[in-house]
């Protein structure tokens, strides 16, 4: 649908991303240097510009499949390490903070907004570090020029692309379950009280006008909920409160971060189904993804002393039971580029992609790079 | 006034897409017919009036040529004509148009999409069928296709394209009353809130245009010559169609409305949006006074849902019928 979607989608789960790893590197008392230079570097990676060119192209929106791939390797773009259970754990909580983020914003243009906070976050993560600072500044500038003249109407189109991305993903968060914004079925509430969005007015009035325009008659109803006047206008500019909370940092050391697998919901086994279906374009979107890809650096992995393993659940024994349990239909099937213990198929993949990131556009033999690739991947 | 009775399963959840429900009475074998979009796949139903019977059918996007990503489908919606009723699929690759049982695909309709994404989307939104023999659906460039149709058998050809619009078309809608009266048959809406209202014929006549205020009109409707209005701010408003005089306003919503239908018959009006409520109001036409007024009769809260679509399902609006975006039911109302 809309072609404007992925910048958007990246961004804010990338935020998500980052309010997560900080709360877990805090709480896991990693020394703050390590953690700084963590940020940072998955920040610096984020806002490649190579990167970002491609990201702001115009395209279709990323199977999840593809998108896992992407912020899998992003997450590894330092010395952090993250097991597959955590890495499993903190995209459901990306997606579905995200998700709920987006359902509840009042207006489609408050995506922007909830972007904004994001990015704000992220701004305050390397403000003392001026070379990220204006990268990040740079893609700030990117999202306002893209971004603010577009319309409601296609906003709504953005968000709806959003919402297919999204559909059916139930999976039941700690923090939100808590916090009562979303059910024990894993659906979010949505009240039926509050401000209204701005440019609506509280439901309830009906005015009947003559041919001459002149109001004839005022009928008051009943609307079944609780609604008041609108709030302020939010800030879509470099700078500026936001208003909205969206998108703003939920975690802190002492609310943890969780999710619940068991009894997952049977609309998730219905997710998964319609995303098993033999996808026949597979290929296409390896192409594009190599492409995409091909700007993220990964960090050469460090000497063992500076590396080190964040863990998403309390105990590593946690963990272990997450990858274990996790029921099948929720499996993400990410492909996982650096686990592969085989040299020669290593340095084959990297030769692939390599290739793809100087050549730049699809050349006629890039069909066949395409099913290497996918060869590749499948063998893994 | 209504309460809720057993809800129809399907098999995917619909998605979030305005209009996104429509419903074929087929009164002679005691069957109605029900549409929800998912994705890239039209789920039908079947459903028995004795509510014994359900028969479920899932039709997919077609992608003739070029296998670049999936094919998401905007909206899928029945057209009732004199001779025949078709189902027809509006998609970001084109127009597909089924018997309406969902079994034989009749036509094909490719849209022109270019080799490489553009900033703007390509896709096709916006069905309705008008007057005997034609078929009228939108496009993302804001024109409207307009095809002929035979009475029977798959000569469907394209019988003109209108290019009023500047923004992408949102819903169209024909005059439903029945009556032959009105000079207006035809409503197209847009992503801007501007309206267009026609006669069909061989060349089709644009007889009034209703100016937008850049506020989504998310869906449209046209009875006895007044257009029928629901905009993403959740107002209504209703207007004479061929003058374009604004006859009443309504702040019927707290969130952007994604579906308007109206009973012909009793002149009842339903609005969902996603805030969660489906209303339903009474129309009331007093010609001597050339005026029309609407009152409000009654709310239902589907809770912590999206509402995509909501349609009646008889002529006299008896009953109606809502999905939900994330839900995988259609949910059933009827007159107490």
């Amino acid at each position: 649908m809309s072609t404007r979607t992925l910048p958007l989608l990246f961004i804010n789960l990338g935020g998500e991303m980052l309010y997560i790893l900080d709360q877990r590197l805090r709480a896991q008392n990693i020394p703050a240097d390590k953690a700084k230079k963590v940020m940072n570097d998955i920040i610096t990676t984020m806002f490649n510009k190579k990167f970002l060119e491609e990201l702001f192209k115009p395209q279709e929106l990323y199977s999840k499949k593809a998108l896992r791939t992407v912020f899998d390797r992003l997450a590894h773009a330092s010395i952090m390490r993250l097991n597959q259970a955590s890495m499993d754990k903190l995209y459901d909580l990306m997606t579905m903070a995200f998700k709920y983020q987006v359902l509840l914003c009042p207006r489609p243009k408050d995506i922007l907004l909830v972007s904004f906070n994001h990015m704000d976050a992220i701004k305050d993560f390397v403000k003392d570090t001026p070379s990220i600072l204006s990268q990040v500044d740079e893609t700030y500038q990117q999202l306002i020029e893209m971004y603010t003249p577009l319309s409601n109407g296609e906003f709504q189109l953005i968000r709806q692309t959003l919402l297919i991305f999204f559909q059916d993903m139930h999976i039941r968060v700690s923090i939100f379950l808590k916090d009562k914004v979303q059910n024990s079925n894993g659906r979010f509430v949505l009240p039926i009280s509050g401000p209204v969005p701005r440019g609506t007015q509280v439901p309830g009035l009906i005015r009947i006008f003559s041919c001459a325009g002149e109001e004839l008659s005022r009928l008051q109803f009943k609307n079944g909920g609780n609604y008041s006047s609108a709030l302020r206008e939010g800030s879509f500019e470099l700078f500026g409160d936001r208003v909205t909370k969206l998108g703003t940092n939920m975690y802190s050391v002492s609310r943890p971060v969780e999710t619940h697998m068991s009894g997952a919901s049977k609309s998730s086994a219905q997710h998964t189904k319609v995303n098993a279906a033999p996808n026949p374009l597979a290929k296409e979107e390896l192409n594009l993804l190599a492409r995409l890809m091909g700007g993220l650096e990964v960090q050469k992995p460090g000497s063992t002393d500076t590396g080190f393993r964040v863990n998403l659940f309390a105990t590593d024994e946690e963990e272990e039971e997450a990858l274990i349990s996790r029921p099948d239909e929720l499996s993400y099937g990410v492909i996982n580029i650096q686990a592969t213990k085989d040299q020669q198929t290593n340095a084959e993949l990297a030769k692939i992609m390599g290739e793809f990131t100087e050549s730049g556009d699809q050349s006629p033999s890039a069909s066949s790079k395409g099913d290497d690739l996918l060869a590749m991947m499948d063998g893994l | 006034m209504y309460h809720k009775e057993k809800s129809i399963q399907i098999k995917n959840s619909a998605s979030a897409l305005y209009n996104n429900l429509s419903v074929l009475r087929i009164a002679p074998r005691r069957l109605t017919y029900f549409t929800v979009v998912h994705a890239n796949v039209v789920n039908t139903v079947s459903a028995s009036w004795d509510g014994l019977n359900y028969s479920h059918r899932q039709l997919q996007s077609k992608e003739p040529n070029v296998a670049t990503s999936t094919s998401l489908i905007m909206q899928a919606a029945f057209c009732v004509l004199p001779s025949r009723d078709l189902l027809v699929v509006s998609s970001q690759k084109g127009i597909q148009m089924y018997e309406s049982d969902g079994s034989i695909m009749v036509y094909w309709h490719a849209l022109d999409t270019p080799e490489a994404p553009t900033a703007q989307a390509v896709f096709a939104r916006g069905i309705s069928a008008v007057s005997d023999n034609y078929i009228c659906v939108g496009v993302s460039s804001g024109a409207v296709l307009v095809f002929d149709i035979p009475s029977k058998g798959s000569n469907i050809t394209l019988s003109e394209v209108l290019e009023e619009h500047k923004e992408a078309i949102t819903d169209i809608a024909s005059e439903c009353s029945g009556s032959q009266e009105c000079l207006a048959n035809l409503v197209t809406a847009d992503d801007g809130g501007s309206m267009c209202v026609w006669k069909s014929g061989e060349e089709f006549q644009l007889l009034n245009k209703i100016p937008g205020l850049d506020i989504t009109c998310s869906s449209v409707k046209l009875w006895k010559g007044t257009v029928l209005a629901g905009y993403g701010t959740g107002q209504i408003r209703l207007y004479e169609a061929v003058t374009g005089i604004l006859h009443a306003e309504v702040n019927a919503h707290a969130r952007w409305i994604y579906s308007l239908d109206i009973a012909p018959f009793s002149g009842l009006l339903l609005s969902a949006a996603e805030d969660s409520f489906v209303r339903v109001w009474h129309l009331s036409m007093t010609p001597e006074t050339n005026s029309v007024e609407i009152a409000h009769l009654h709310n239902e809260c589907v809770t912590d849902t999206q509402i995509c679509g909501a349609k009646f399902c008889d002529g006299d609006g008896y009953a109606f019928a809502v999905t939900g975006y994330d839900l995988s039911e259609i949910i059933r109302y009827v007159q107490s």
